[in-house]
């Protein structure tokens, strides 16, 4: 009678196996591309990486109070102020550097392919079509479960930890960015067609301008999930804020992973604020002081 | 073998079909053969027709008037000038040249220099100041800055909003914003404008000013002008010509006093039959033979109605119609009774 009640003590199908053997085989044939793939983004990421650890951090907050002030005034300046401030004086300066460079990085990877993408996704229905279930099931998908196959294709470290957040991050901007652009009203779209631009010119000058606070919206998003998962990402062995609240939590040190732990809160606040800051700040406001 | 005509229309439509869907093709046949209309065309293809079988020809400085329901698909010819879509069937001839035959780069030097065009709902880019809106057309033909400034000035100068150059379209009034539009479509000095349903999003008052101005501007500049409009009285007071459209189809097309006295379809003769006859009737259509008696005034015959009237009440009993020597017929009073009078029956 057990067997018929319990089955799965008596009969399971060796998925694990099955998945490991799929995924050498994959590894096997992919392995250079994958690896070609990885250059550029070490690169980039050891270049982000080493303009912020080298920002001595009188110069980093200077800067980003300017930029807060600039952006939209004394108060998203006062905020850039106080939260960095704090960071410092926790003693994790380095480690939200750290952090700052992986979604920096990711952010920037994530644009140059999102954006892209969210065009073609609106200027062509079937492409879309195509598209669309990958991008739900990507947004489904909990990103916890990204960092496996990442793992299995990149190893671990830093860089497979950008890759892995651009993976998790992107697919509201390629969103949003085919909405805003569809969004555009059609006839200021036809008007300048009818004044004589060329199609890369209506997109650039016409669309993604229009387009420019949905886009944003997007990006806000994409730059919030690459900061969640850059902390996640620390499971994989990325160094940074992240790093501090796991390597805490493993050895019973609360002091460290609480500090970790505010320190990504206060990152999160500044970076929210200053990416909204750039949404709502319109041209004219911005030409007219 | 293509000589330059010598008097060829600015722009000349022939046999146009623009039918929108899938099976286009199948259903332009059927059309053609005069199996489907607009709504057989939907069920058996599928297909919208949107434009059907229409000619028409502008000559240059004249203002042609489409005027037709909603739907009609007065848009979708006017689209088709400056190739905005493309025809199922027929042609576009702009100066004698075919639109279709143009490459990309010319089409848009067509479209940047020889055609402005005005929209229903203004389409002000907003993120532009007044000033790049209007030298739109010259930036896209990379125009140096100091010219696009200029002509951008003096075209908002023609339109009475000089000095607001560096504001932004969503600080100005509607009707201020189309005439932006219309600045916008004459900065290049295009030979050809396009207006479609210019006016209709105005209010009454702000409509007949545009109008107007339009009107001045227009006798000034002479321009060709294609013009749209659902309302007959803006067609009426617009058009030199006008066509009057029906599911895609051109069903008459002639100068506002043709259209009002010789209607040639029923659908015609019901559009306008709102309209008061007085203003168009001449006195050739109203006089009887013989000879008035010595002494009356006389006119010539194609005088208006009201002129005529004019007459009747500065003392005239009779009025004689001449061609400067011979005598053509007289006009009593009773004549002109009978013209109010069948005019005020048919309303
Ligand atoms: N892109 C399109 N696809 C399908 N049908 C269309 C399209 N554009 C216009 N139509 C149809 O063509 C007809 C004429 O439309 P339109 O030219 O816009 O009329 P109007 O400007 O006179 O109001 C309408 O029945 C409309 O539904
Ligand atoms: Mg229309």
């Amino acid at each position: 009678m057990d067997p018929l009640l319990n089955p799965f003590d008596y009969f399971t199908v060796p998925f694990g196996a099955w998945a490991e053997a799929g995924l050498d085989y994959v590894v096997s044939v992919s392995r250079p591309t994958l690896l070609a793939a990885k250059v550029p983004v070490q690169a980039f990421l050891e270049f982000v990486q080493d303009a912020l650890r080298a920002t001595p951090p009188t110069i980093g907050i200077a800067v980003i109070v300017v930029l807060g002030y600039l952006l939209s005034g004394w108060r998203l300046a006062l905020t850039g102020l106080v939260c960095l401030t704090l960071i410092g004086l926790m003693g994790a300066w380095q480690a939200a550097m750290t952090t700052l460079s992986i979604v920096i990085a990711a952010v920037v990877i994530c644009v140059v392919i999102g954006l892209p993408l969210g065009v073609l996704a609106a200027r062509s229905d079937r492409f879309f079509k195509y598209l669309r279930p990958l991008l739900d099931l990507m947004q489904t998908i909990p990103s916890f479960v990204y960092l496996v196959p990442v793992v299995m294709l990149f190893g671990i470290g830093d860089t497979p930890g950008v890759i892995v957040t651009c993976f998790f991050a992107v697919t509201p901007l390629i969103r949003l960015t085919n909405l805003g652009i569809r969004g555009v009203r059609e006839d200021l779209v036809e008007a300048a067609r009818a004044f004589g631009a060329s199609e890369t010119r209506i997109l650039i000058g016409t669309q993604l301008p229009l387009a420019r606070a949905t886009i944003l919206a997007g990006l806000n998003q994409t730059v919030l999930l690459s900061l969640s998962m850059a902390v996640v990402a620390s499971m994989i062995s990325v160094a940074g804020l992240g790093r501090m609240v796991l390597e805490g939590i493993g050895r019973l040190d609360f002091g460290s992973a609480t500090v970790g732990g505010i320190g990504i809160v206060l990152t999160a606040i500044v970076v929210d604020r200053y990416v909204q800051a750039l949404g709502a700040a319109t041209p004219r406001d911005r030409a007219g002081g | 073998m293509t000589e330059i005509m010598p008097h060829q229309n600015a722009i000349d439509c022939q046999n146009l079909w623009k039918i929108f869907g899938a099976r286009a093709d199948e259903a332009l046949v059927a059309a053609k053969n005069g199996e489907v209309d607009k709504d057989e065309a939907l069920k058996r293809f599928s297909c919208v027709i949107g434009v059907a079988d229409a000619s028409f020809s502008v000559a240059e400085g004249e203002i042609l008037c489409i005027m037709g329901l909603s739907g009609s698909g007065k848009s979708t010819i006017i689209r088709h000038v400056n190739r905005l879509i493309e025809p199922t069937d027929g042609q576009i001839l702009i100066e004698g040249r075919d639109v279709m035959g143009l490459n990309p780069k010319e089409l848009r030097q067509l479209r940047a220099r020889k055609i402005g065009m005005v929209f229903q709902h203004m389409a002000l880019w907003p993120h532009k100041s007044i000033a790049d809106n209007v030298a739109f057309g010259l930036e896209v033909q990379k125009t140096p800055k100091g010219q696009q400034r200029a002509a951008a000035e003096s075209a908002l100068e023609k339109v009475g909003l000089g000095g607001w150059s560096d504001r932004y379209p969503d600080q100005l009034s509607g009707g201020m914003q189309q005439r932006v539009g219309l600045a916008r479509a004459m900065a290049a000095d295009p030979d050809i404008l396009l207006m479609d349903e210019p006016f209709s999003a105005l209010d009454p008052l702000i409509r007949k000013d545009l109008q107007d101005e339009f009107l001045k501007l227009s006798r000034e500049v002479k321009k060709t002008t294609l013009f749209i409009t659902h309302d007959l009285d803006e067609a009426m007071k617009m058009g030199d010509r006008i066509a009057i459209m029906k599911d895609g189809r051109i069903d008459q097309t002639g100068t506002p006093e043709s259209i009002v006295l010789r209607p040639e379809t029923d659908y015609v003769s019901r559009f306008v039959s709102s309209i008061s006859t007085l203003k168009y009737i001449s006195a050739s259509e109203i006089m009887t033979p013989g000879k008035a008696k010595s002494g009356a005034p006389e006119f010539g015959a194609s005088t208006p109605l009201p002129v005529l009237l004019a007459a009747f009440t500065e003392g005239a009993e009779e009025l004689a119609i001449t061609d400067g020597e011979t005598h053509l017929g007289r006009i009593s009073s009773t004549d002109i009774l009978q013209a109010v009078q069948t005019d005020l029956k048919r309303v």
